[in-house]
């Protein structure tokens, strides 16, 4: 969890950046470390860009992740059962630590609140640890890196589609490593990716939706230290409530007990229900972390004889205590997405660090092609434009075609960056826009009256479908969707006789890009 | 100082004619291990020993990073003893690896890399997927 390596990198550029944002135009950029003179002239940026504040990585995270704090804390979309976690334990422990625990101090021990205490305090610790913590997404590919792989599986195929997997021996079982379509990487072994919060995550167990993140490498065996410990504290407090009242219906008689301590009631339905899910979750996990498997390869059967005589587990020890100190103790790799990073405006190749530290430049080829993504995402849209601009035909077509076979996938890395104003363009919208070429019984004249429009709204482009509000870059995922896309390319949509109804699409495309 | 100098003029001016990636080498487990399979883009820039030398020195490191030994578990207990505050003090045994390695990766581009044109990007900065080597164009560049 600590970025120690970039905290000084940080402040440093922090300051460099606010300097010479008060100086003017350029975003200067030190690429030297700490190094206090920095005697570099301006670094011209994008044209398209001004200067601006520098962002970190998490603000334009492509993943379905909400980030708090800064990018400290890392959950998924939906918290909604999360909360409902929280409520349930701090109900249920304040509970009885109000009403219980004052009458089992005074008559038994006053250890019980102590120890009552302890593991409660366990248990939420454990619950937000696996809550906040990164489980283990890998980065997405960088465009030239997907490239590269692209590359490598066409001249493998002939003429049928390409094989997407390959195959690994690993200690003498054959394992599968699938293609992501969404990251454009191979997945590791026992990776795989999360529909929820559509991410490639290491040692994938499962989404858990009452911890609000997925359970992956990183966060595991703090997932598995929350169900022990909040079986212990169910089971805990399960007794001891049965016990308060049955202590009192001793004295008082049992509708009485009932009456004076309500509350007692509430706990031991909630503590019931609980311990037969949760303490069952634990022995499921426990026999999990034992044989080294995940939910996942569990839930598949992966590794069971049913599949074959020779299948079994490659990742296991051998012994369960190895498997289980391994899981449990074993070391934690740190977050490998740089939540907390400074997107550097381009710098063609960042210097590692004369300091050593070369984990200060994240900031790389990586953010030059995000930020060339952009540039590239600005160029289509400007031909767009002309291609509306013209009332006939055009000879550079529109650019954005799709690719064939990922027509009803396209609005989805999108439409995440709206989830709350569907109208809200990216520049995947427009291209849904053009997708829809129903006829359209509009008359020319409103067509026209449109074109005017556009024409005094598209003052800079470059500002609008890129520079959405919430700050996210639509357009590196836009661009995930076509890698081969020269910009521009002759649209497979481009059919004579619909030319019409082509154009007022398009046209209604920017409709809806201009109203950003 | 020299070595670091062109390697800046070097980024500066140089176009990169190719990148090439070194994959991951899955046949151990997850561990993190790189091909050393030489890339044929390669072969006219750099000795293949000295590459694959290279590639085996960051694996020796990386599987120092996830070695499962007494060390790792004492510190994986006390972890978990301190409800895993001690973090906020003192790094992790993987984390310093990683420090250890980062090092590694800018002394060999300064003194064996850069010379020749190529410049290795620590896996880190690409999620431990791959090692990517830059190759630039050989204009005036000294051997």
């Amino acid at each position: 969890m600590s970025q120690i390596h970039h905290v000084s990198l940080d402040q440093h550029q922090h300051q460099h950046q606010q300097q010479h944002q008060q100086a003017g135009q350029y975003n200067q950029i030190c690429t030297r470390s700490s190094s206090g003179s920095c005697a570099e002239g301006p670094e011209p940026s994008c044209p398209a860009h001004r200067t601006r504040t520098p962002r970190r990585k998490w603000q334009v995270f492509p993943g379905r992740n909400r980030f708090y704090c800064g990018g400290r804390i890392m959950m998924a979309r939906q918290t909604g059962v999360f909360y409902l976690t929280l409520v349930l334990i701090l109900l249920t422990s304040g509970l009885f630590f109000t009403f219980d625990c004052p009458f089992l101090a005074s008559n038994l021990t006053p250890a019980i609140p102590a120890v009552g205490g302890v593991l409660f305090v366990f248990v939420m610790g454990m619950l937000f640890r696996a809550s906040f913590t990164d489980p283990g997404v890998l980065p997405r590919a960088t465009p030239d890196e997907a490239a590269d792989l692209e590359r490598q599986i066409d001249s493998a195929g002939c003429s049928r589609p390409p094989p997407r997997t390959r195959e690994v021996l690993i200690n003498g079982q054959t394992v599968k490593l699938k293609y992501c379509f969404t990251c454009k990487i191979f997945r590791p072994p026992r990776a795989s990716h999360c529909s929820l919060c559509d991410n490639c995550v290491e040692r994938f167990d499962h989404h858990c939706p009452w911890v609000g993140n997925c359970v992956g490498r990183r966060n595991y065996r703090f997932f598995y230290l929350f169900i022990l410990s909040l079986s212990f504290l169910t089971i805990f407090i399960f007794a001891f409530v049965i016990t308060h009242v049955i202590l009192r219906s001793n004295r008082t008689g049992f509708l009485s007990a009932l009456k004076d301590s309500p509350a007692s009631v509430l706990e031991v339905v909630v503590c019931f229900f609980s311990v037969w899910s949760i303490v069952g979750l634990s022995g499921f996990h426990t026999y999990l972390i034992s044989s080294n498997q995940t939910t996942n390869e569990d839930i598949k059967g992966s590794w069971s004889t049913k599949r074959g005589k020779d299948n079994f587990n490659p990742y296991s020890y051998g012994n369960i205590l190895t498997n289980c100190c391994a899981a449990l103790c074993g070391p934690l790799p740190p977050s490998l997405i740089d939540r907390r990073g400074l997107i550097q405006s381009d710098t063609p190749q960042t210097v590692s660090q004369s300091n050593g530290t070369g984990g200060g430049s994240y900031a790389s080829t990586q953010l030059h092609s995000h930020m060339c993504d952009q540039d590239q995402c600005i160029q289509s849209t400007k031909f767009v434009l002309q291609a509306a601009a013209t009332p006939l035909l055009h000879a550079d077509p529109v650019v954005l075609a799709p690719l064939p076979g990922k027509t009803v996938t396209m609005g989805g890395p999108c439409a995440y960056l709206a989830p709350s104003q569907p109208s809200l363009p990216s520049c995947g919208g427009d291209v849904l826009a053009l997708r829809d070429a129903a006829a359209d019984s509009h008359c020319h004249h409103h067509l026209h009256h449109h074109h005017h429009h556009h024409h005094h709204h598209f003052v800079s482009p470059e500002e609008t479908p890129c520079g959405t509000p919430q700050g996210v870059l639509p357009c590196p995922a836009h661009l995930h969707l076509h890698p081969h896309l020269p910009v521009p390319s002759p649209a497979a949509l481009y059919d004579p006789a619909s030319q019409d109804a082509l154009h007022e699409d398009s046209v209604r495309g920017l409709v809806k890009l201009s109203s950003v | 100082m020299a070595e670091t100098h062109s390697l800046q003029d070097m980024r500066q001016q140089a176009a990169v004619a190719a990148k090439v990636f070194i994959q991951r080498d899955y046949t151990n487990g997850t561990v993190c291990q790189f091909q050393t399979k030489f890339p044929s883009e390669m072969e006219t820039r750099i000795d293949k020993q000295q590459f694959e030398e290279t590639v085996r020195t960051l694996n020796n490191l990386y599987a120092e990073a996830e070695k499962l030994g007494s060390q790792s578990y004492i510190e994986g207990c006390l972890a978990c003893l301190t409800a895993y505050t001690v973090f906020l003090c003192m790094e992790t045994h993987y984390e310093k690896v990683l420090k250890k390695i980062a090092k590694y990766i800018q002394e060999q581009n300064d003194k064996i890399y850069a010379p020749r044109g190529l410049l290795l990007t620590d896996p880190i900065e690409r999620g431990l997927r791959v090692i990517e080597v830059t190759i630039f164009e050989d204009r005036s560049l000294t051997r």
